[in-house]
């Protein structure tokens, strides 16, 4: 007997030894419940984690958003109807925050509204020009896919001090620009900069992630393809458009999906770089969300709790229309 | 084999009964560690267990952000420590132990007279002693006399108006070429300091807020300084929500002429800026009103769901002893709250002439601090209005909102905040 086998006998016993204390109790479950049900019984450890984690925190925002009081346990919560949805869906024009009795609210959900097309068409316009680029026979090209994963790895709070350190009045941009005889600018100040380099910054942070997951998908196209449009003396954009997207898309679609998901979480970069400022001009909906729950005092848990679920309903629809496209896409 | 498993069960239990009288003496009191806090008042605990043998004191420290957010979670679930140093005082008033049966209520009414009130959650009517209010903050503003003598202008005098302040600092700044006049914390308290100077009541007797004509004139000029360019826009103006926010590395780099801040930042100020230019605490700006700045500070409070309310009042009585409590806010550089250690005066033996005068600034806007600070900051909503005002200021600053706008937002806000929390 060799070694490696004398290995695998032996860890097969070490394993064997538990499987064949566990038998009989097996074996006499079976007996009980019949095998059909069996595999419930395997799955009920994840089961329960699901419902205890994820299922029933969302039966508890349920309840919390039709209760009143600052009080947190849900027996100490009186029943107050709609009450909540009614104050944040109360508006005299949908169309003009000012107009509604919670109007960050709504200025957080049209901010919302912009920033994540925004952010989403620029994460992956650019993700996929430097894959592509990534993609290419260059010189130092493992260097460079390392560097465009660096922020990936970086903590949102680091990221944003980090930025705030570059943008303030004192920052390293306006000591650049001061050096080159440029006036400083105050990049975070106005609300459509501040705008601009909320979406910057959430795109570099971010953007690592959605490059190595579409540089694996273009690797995964077959060079032959490339091979025969090359003979057919195809230019580039023709060879892009008809092979590299067509085949690309199925990838395309998790990395929107993806992207669309944590554009939506945006929160801590945004909590730290702007605190949602100037005025209102970056707030968004999950920052309005935490300030009315647990940032602002009284705390408005059932307040927050309807804010939360409105969102919810809103990505829920997303979700269905997104499947409606897969599903469109993948029969197509 | 029988009688020794019964000897072993008996002397375990024995052992465990003995043992649990002694277990039970045990308190945990979360602080932080800045000022007055754990690193300060372990000396104190450390001596009240010397002299209380088999009684146990353990202090705990915590980041400050913990006890604005973690610990009224903890509170609302029935849980947390037996005592803490808190800043919220009105905030959390429901959840403080009532410490009259366990301390001595002569000491502590003398003391402590009108800051109890802070802890009474805005109840007129209460008499009860929810802790011991351990230092006193006060807003106030520092300014870079250096600054003022390369200007050739005069500095103020107390008694000098917030125009005044600002038409010199404004002086100051052009000719020395530095970036701004004036600087203000983005912190709803301080703009409370201006405000009530301007003759804003924000709480009335009752605990109903008020968004009065001194409120919308301290706006106004609040805004006006912020167009002009006296005040810099990246503090008040830059940020969003409820974010508090502060430049002083712009006092420190000499940026601004005048910063207003409050006494916390003394020690602070007196490291880094020491002797790199020379500098001061100015009396209160005042204002149509009053010459008024918010008071503020924390206090030391025991919790209901506490199992050992005996012990944690007789450590806080302790505390509130004054040669105890002297020492505590020697170390820490803090003004005392205790009304008798403001008459006697503290020594503060480590600190520089400059701090020493410092304080001795702060100290003596106390007295003339209005009524009305005093009773925001007792109010149990002061955060929401704070809140409120930091929000809608920011926005009418950036155009979102007029004045008058911003004056029904931040009554709107208020009070959508008091009818959530007392919604039946």
């Amino acid at each position: 007997m060799s070694a490696s086998s004398r290995i695998a006998h032996a860890t097969g016993s070490v394993f064997a030894l538990p499987a064949r204390a566990v038998e009989p109790l097996m074996a006499g479950l079976q007996r009980l419940i019949g095998i059909k049900r069996m595999p419930w019984f395997f799955l009920l450890p994840n089961l329960a984690a699901v419902i205890l984690f994820s299922l029933l925190p969302v039966f508890v925002n349920i309840y919390y958003s039709f209760t009143g009081s600052d009080r947190l346990y849900p027996s100490e919560r009186p029943f107050i109807g709609t009450y909540n949805y009614e104050t944040l869906l109360d508006c005299g024009n949908y169309l003009d925050p000012s107009t509604c009795s919670r109007d960050l609210f709504w200025r957080a959900l049209g901010n919302s509204l912009v920033f994540v097309p925004t952010q989403v068409a620029a994460m992956i316009g650019i993700a996929l020009l430097t894959a592509i680029c990534l993609n290419g026979d260059i010189r130092g090209r493992g260097f460079f896919r390392g560097v465009f994963f660096f922020p990936v790895m970086l903590s949102p709070v680091v990221v944003a001090l980090t930025w705030q350190w570059i943008l303030q009045r004192t920052g390293v941009l306006n000591g650049m620009l001061t050096s080159l005889g440029l006036d400083p600018v105050n990049w975070l100040v106005h609300a459509n900069s501040a705008f601009f380099w909320s979406v910057f910054v959430t795109v570099w942070a971010h953007m690592g992630f959605y490059t190595i997951i579409l540089l694996a998908g273009l690797q995964a196209i077959p060079r032959d393809v490339y091979e025969a449009a090359k003979m057919d003396s195809a230019n580039h954009w023709r060879v892009f458009t008809r092979i590299t997207l067509p085949l690309l898309r199925p990838v395309l679609l998790v990395v929107f999906i993806l992207a669309v998901i944590r554009s939506v979480q945006t929160f801590d970069e945004l909590y730290v770089l702007t605190g949602g400022g100037p005025g209102s001009a970056t707030l968004l909906m999950v920052q309005y969300i935490y300030e009315i729950g647990f940032a602002i005092q009284p705390r408005n848990f059932g307040l927050a709790a309807a804010a939360s679920l409105l969102l919810g309903v809103v990505l829920l629809v997303f979700t269905l229309v997104q499947l409606r496209v897969s599903k469109g896409s993948n029969n197509g | 084999m029988q009688r020794f498993r019964l000897r072993l069960s008996c002397a375990l239990g024995a052992l465990v009964l003995a043992s649990s009288p002694v277990l039970a003496q045990q308190i945990t009191v979360v602080c932080d560690d800045l000022g007055f806090g754990c690193n300060t008042m372990q000396p104190i605990a450390d001596r009240f267990m010397e002299e209380n043998p088999g009684k146990t004191v353990n202090l705990e420290v915590v980041p400050y952000q913990s006890m604005l957010e973690s610990l009224p979670v903890q509170l609302a679930s029935g849980q947390g420590p037996d005592a803490a140093i808190v800043t919220d005082l009105g905030g959390l008033s429901r959840y403080y132990l009532d410490l009259t049966p366990y301390v001595d209520p002569d000491l502590f009414n003398s003391n402590f007279e009108r800051t109890l009130q802070w802890l009474r959650g805005g109840d007129a009517t209460s008499t009860a002693i929810n802790g011991m209010p351990t230092s006193l903050t006060v807003n106030g503003g520092y300014v870079n006399l250096t600054l003022f003598e390369q200007a050739g202008v005069a500095v103020p005098e107390e008694g000098a108006t917030w125009e005044e302040w600002a038409e010199a600092t404004r002086q100051v700044a052009e000719a020395t070429g530095t970036d701004f006049a004036m600087e203000m914390d983005r912190s709803g308290h301080r703009f409370a300091s201006l405000a009530i100077s301007y003759g804003a009541e924000l709480v009335d007797e009752a605990g109903n807020p008020v968004v009065d004509d001194g409120l919308r004139a301290a706006i106004e000029q609040f805004v006006a300084w912020h167009q002009d360019g006296t005040m810099p826009m990246d503090l008040w103006g830059a940020v969003g929500g409820a974010t508090h926010r502060e430049l002083f590395s712009d006092f420190l780099n000499a940026n601004t002429v005048l910063y207003f801040g409050g006494s916390w930042t003394l020690s602070q100020m007196d490291q880094e800026v020491g002797d790199l230019f020379d500098w001061k605490v100015i009396p209160a700006p005042c204002g149509p009103s009053s010459c008024t700045v918010m008071p503020g500070g924390g206090a030391l409070v025991a919790f209901q769901h506490t199992a050992q309310p005996e012990l944690v009042g007789e450590f806080i009585n302790y505390l509130a002893e004054p040669q105890n409590l002297s020492e505590v806010l020697a170390a820490a550089v803090e003004i005392p709250a205790a009304s008798s250690l403001i008459e006697s005066g503290i020594e503060y033996p480590g600190s520089s002439e400059r701090t020493q005068e410092a304080l001795s600034t702060f100290i003596a806007q106390i007295p003339k601090m209005a009524p009305a600070a005093y009773r925001f900051q007792g109010w149990r909503y002061q955060r929401a209005m704070m809140n409120a005002l930091t929000t809608r200021i920011s926005q009418v600053l950036n155009g979102e909102l007029e004045v008058d706008g911003a004056m029904d937002r931040i009554k709107q806000d208020v009070n959508l905040a008091i009818e959530a929390a007392k919604a039946q």
